[in-house]
């Protein structure tokens, strides 16, 4: 018989045919992320260097920092700096002791506001590795075959994605603060009466504000990684996302923790930053099909 | 009339479920041979399915019918779009137009049913090279909701593929014949009853390959649908009971071996060779010759002739003797697949060219086994 070639049908109406599921099977999901932390477990190439930047900055970096101030004295210098604090607004300023030396004070406004930016940087940064090249590295390894033909949802196979990609930051930020309190409650805590870290705004910071932020640039990355066509491309392209992002966290953050009524600006800023990743992750599904994870040219 | 592969029966497609519009049955008596038993199951059911990639036709009106408990194999060259077709049946792509069911279901609509009920291997065996073997198993024993059998089931796949030992190891290490046991293993575990295999053998040595053939023969003969696809003639020749050629996305026919090197092959072919063969040439008026060819392809020298009844060739070669031409050869030629395929594909060729030179549309071979062909007959 005669077979003419029908046309090409309207972009986009295939994907949203495929896309028609069932409920979200959580079992499924958490078998997804397993299996990615997993492979990041047995991933040293990946993980020693990561150990190495959350070392870095969440324990070499603050403990020579803090031990040399602490050491050095009320030189010239160290005077200037506490004479800068003058700077900071009434509220972060009436939290420095004031019965203490200018260099425990110059120490203390370092362990509390000047390390905003590691709770930030560093977990996002780890996140957004391990989240670039979720998708798209399967469709490189070609185990993106295995997941298009076997049951599980595009949204299981997403978030699962999405969650194993947040754990390896959000643990890196757990542990790596675990040992900054440490440190810093070590060196200054001593001078100023006692443990005071974290204080009130930084578990605002850690548990309400950062979550929502690395949500956030992940939505963003793995969107990315299912469209392009190599870890590579993913990384660049992550990069170029999230660096905007990390300047807002940064700022939102810093802001959070030294403006005035500091906890209440922390958990507004934290809630709007939760309302944009709902939307972002209720959506963010949409960007993984099937055709993606086979790297077929799905979409015109 | 559509006919399963081993016994001859009618096809029809699987009993769709009440909420599913049911396949248009397809009956009709083209051909007045097949006896009229019960009919067979039909798994897989693809009716003018068509697939774009970008602007890339992938699937040009293909119709694909699998019988149940059969290996059904799709043919042909690299881009034919048999791959394309595997992720049709699964319901990992979509059609761009056409009905798909598998097992009477739509698969997308149906998805997770559908591929639960299916075991995949595709061209790259797709494992997780991080992982140890029994993680790779683990991970589509839990995606697959095994739950607490799932160690024995995954003890006793790999023991099938004798990859027990290597089941501690990561994959990365494996070698590719072991990478394709564990896929192979992998596609079983949740015991499918249609197993889809894309190229299984690509990559593999001679000894590996018939393993792994053997293994897909085995498990036919425990009820289950295979489809494979394959470029290699020699792999489909004796394993598939039935054979689609596929090429530019289009089945050009589909049937038992036997079946299609009778439509495209006249019967009682015999190969006769002499010291001489220009003293073979008389033999055209002999009678019971009803042809020869003095240009068999491949084989110079060698003269095919084609007898009314094969109880002839003692006779023939009686008379040769006693004409006193030394003979050197006398064999009667069963045609392979090899010549099959590509007498199919030239044909396609030629056809589309002549449709081409009189301003048609293309045109596909209509066959016996040919549903549309059929439905158009009836």
């Amino acid at each position: 018989m005669s077979a003419a070639v029908r046309p090409a049908p309207p972009a986009g109406t295939r994907a949203r045919r495929e896309r028609r599921a069932g409920s979200l099977n959580r079992s499924r999901m958490m078998t997804v992320t397993r299996t990615e932390l997993r492979q990041l477990y047995e991933s040293k190439d990946f993980w020693v260097p990561m150990t190495i930047l959350g070392g870095f900055f969440f324990a070499v970096v603050p403990f020579i920092l803090l031990l040399a101030i602490s050491s050095i004295g009320n030189v010239g210098a160290i005077q200037q700096v506490s004479d800068a604090l003058k700077l900071l607004p009434q509220t972060a300023q009436d939290a420095v002791p004031q019965d203490v030396g200018p260099s425990t004070q110059v120490s203390y406004v370092l362990a509390v506001y000047l390390f905003a930016p590691i709770a930030v940087v560093v977990p996002l940064t780890i996140s957004t590795a391990v989240g670039a090249s979720s998708i798209v590295g399967e469709r490189e390894r070609g185990t993106g075959e295995f997941l298009a033909h076997s049951p599980a949802d595009v949204r299981e196979i997403y978030l699962g994605k999405l969650v194993a990609s947040l754990v390896p930051g959000y643990i890196t930020t757990i542990v790596g603060f675990g040992i900054y309190s440490l440190i810093v409650n070590v060196i200054v805590g001593a001078k100023v009466g006692g443990w005071f870290f974290p204080t009130a705004s930084w578990w605002l910071l850690i548990l309400w504000v950062l979550p929502p932020f690395m949500a956030i640039a992940l939505s963003l990355v793995l969107r990315l990684s299912a469209r392009v066509k190599s870890t590579a491309a993913a990384q660049q392209a992550a990069g170029l996302v999230t660096f905007p992002l990390i300047i807002i966290a940064y700022s939102q953050s810093t802001g959070a923790l030294l403006g005035s009524g500091a906890p209440l600006i922390a958990f507004v800023i934290g809630l709007v930053a939760w309302l944009i990743a709902a939307v972002l992750l209720s959506t963010g599904f949409r960007s993984l099909t099937r055709g993606r994870l086979l790297g077929v040219a799905d979409e015109r | 009339m559509l006919r399963g592969p081993r016994d001859g029966k009618p096809l029809r497609p699987s009993a769709p479920p009440a909420d599913v519009a049911p396949v248009t049955t397809v009956t009709d008596g083209l051909d007045s041979t097949v006896p009229t038993t019960a009919p067979t199951a039909l798994t897989v059911d693809l009716r003018g399915v068509d697939r774009w990639f970008a602007d890339v036709p992938a699937l040009k009106d293909l119709d694909l019918a699998v019988p149940e408990g059969a290996i059904t194999v799709l043919l042909g060259p690299n881009g034919a779009g048999k791959t394309t077709a595997i992720r049709m049946i699964t319901g990992a792509l979509a059609p761009d137009a056409g009905t798909v069911r598998t097992f009477g279901l739509d698969p997308i609509a149906h998805g997770e049913e559908v591929r639960r009920r299916c075991g995949v291997v595709s061209a790259k065996p797709a494992l997780y090279d991080r992982l140890s073997g029994k993680g790779n198993l683990e991970y589509a024993a839990e995606l697959y909701g095994l739950g607490p059998h799932a160690d024995d089931r995954i003890h006793a796949a790999a023991d099938r593929f004798g990859i027990v030992d290597a089941l501690d190891q990561k994959v990365g290490g494996y070698s590719t014949g072991m990478k394709t046991r564990l896929a192979l293993a992998r596609s079983v575990l949740h015991d499918p009853e249609l197993l889809l295999y894309d190229e299984p053998t690509s990559g593999l040595d001679p000894e590996s390959s018939h393993a792994v053939l053997e293994l897909i023969r085995e498990m036919t003969s425990e009820g289950r649908t295979v489809v494979m696809c394959t470029h290699l003639l020699v792999e489909a020749e004796g394993l598939a009971d039935r054979i689609i050629v596929l090429d530019g996305g289009t089945d050009l026919l589909a049937g038992s071996q036997e079946e299609l090197t009778r439509r495209y092959w006249p019967p009682n072919l015999v190969h006769l060779g002499a010291e001489d063969p220009a003293q073979l040439r008389p033999v055209a008026g002999w009678d019971g010759v009803m042809g020869i060819d003095t240009e068999v392809p491949n084989r110079p020298g060698v003269v095919q002739v084609q007898l009314d009844d094969p109880g002839r060739i003692p006779e023939l070669v009686a008379r040769l003797v006693a004409e006193g031409v030394r003979v050197t050869r006398v064999e009667p030629h069963e045609p392979t697949l090899e010549d099959l395929y590509f007498a199919v594909r030239r044909d396609h060729r030629e056809r589309q060219l002549a449709a081409e030179r009189q301003g048609l549309a293309p045109v596909r071979p209509p066959t016996p086994l040919d549903p549309l062909a059929v439905e158009e007959a009836s």
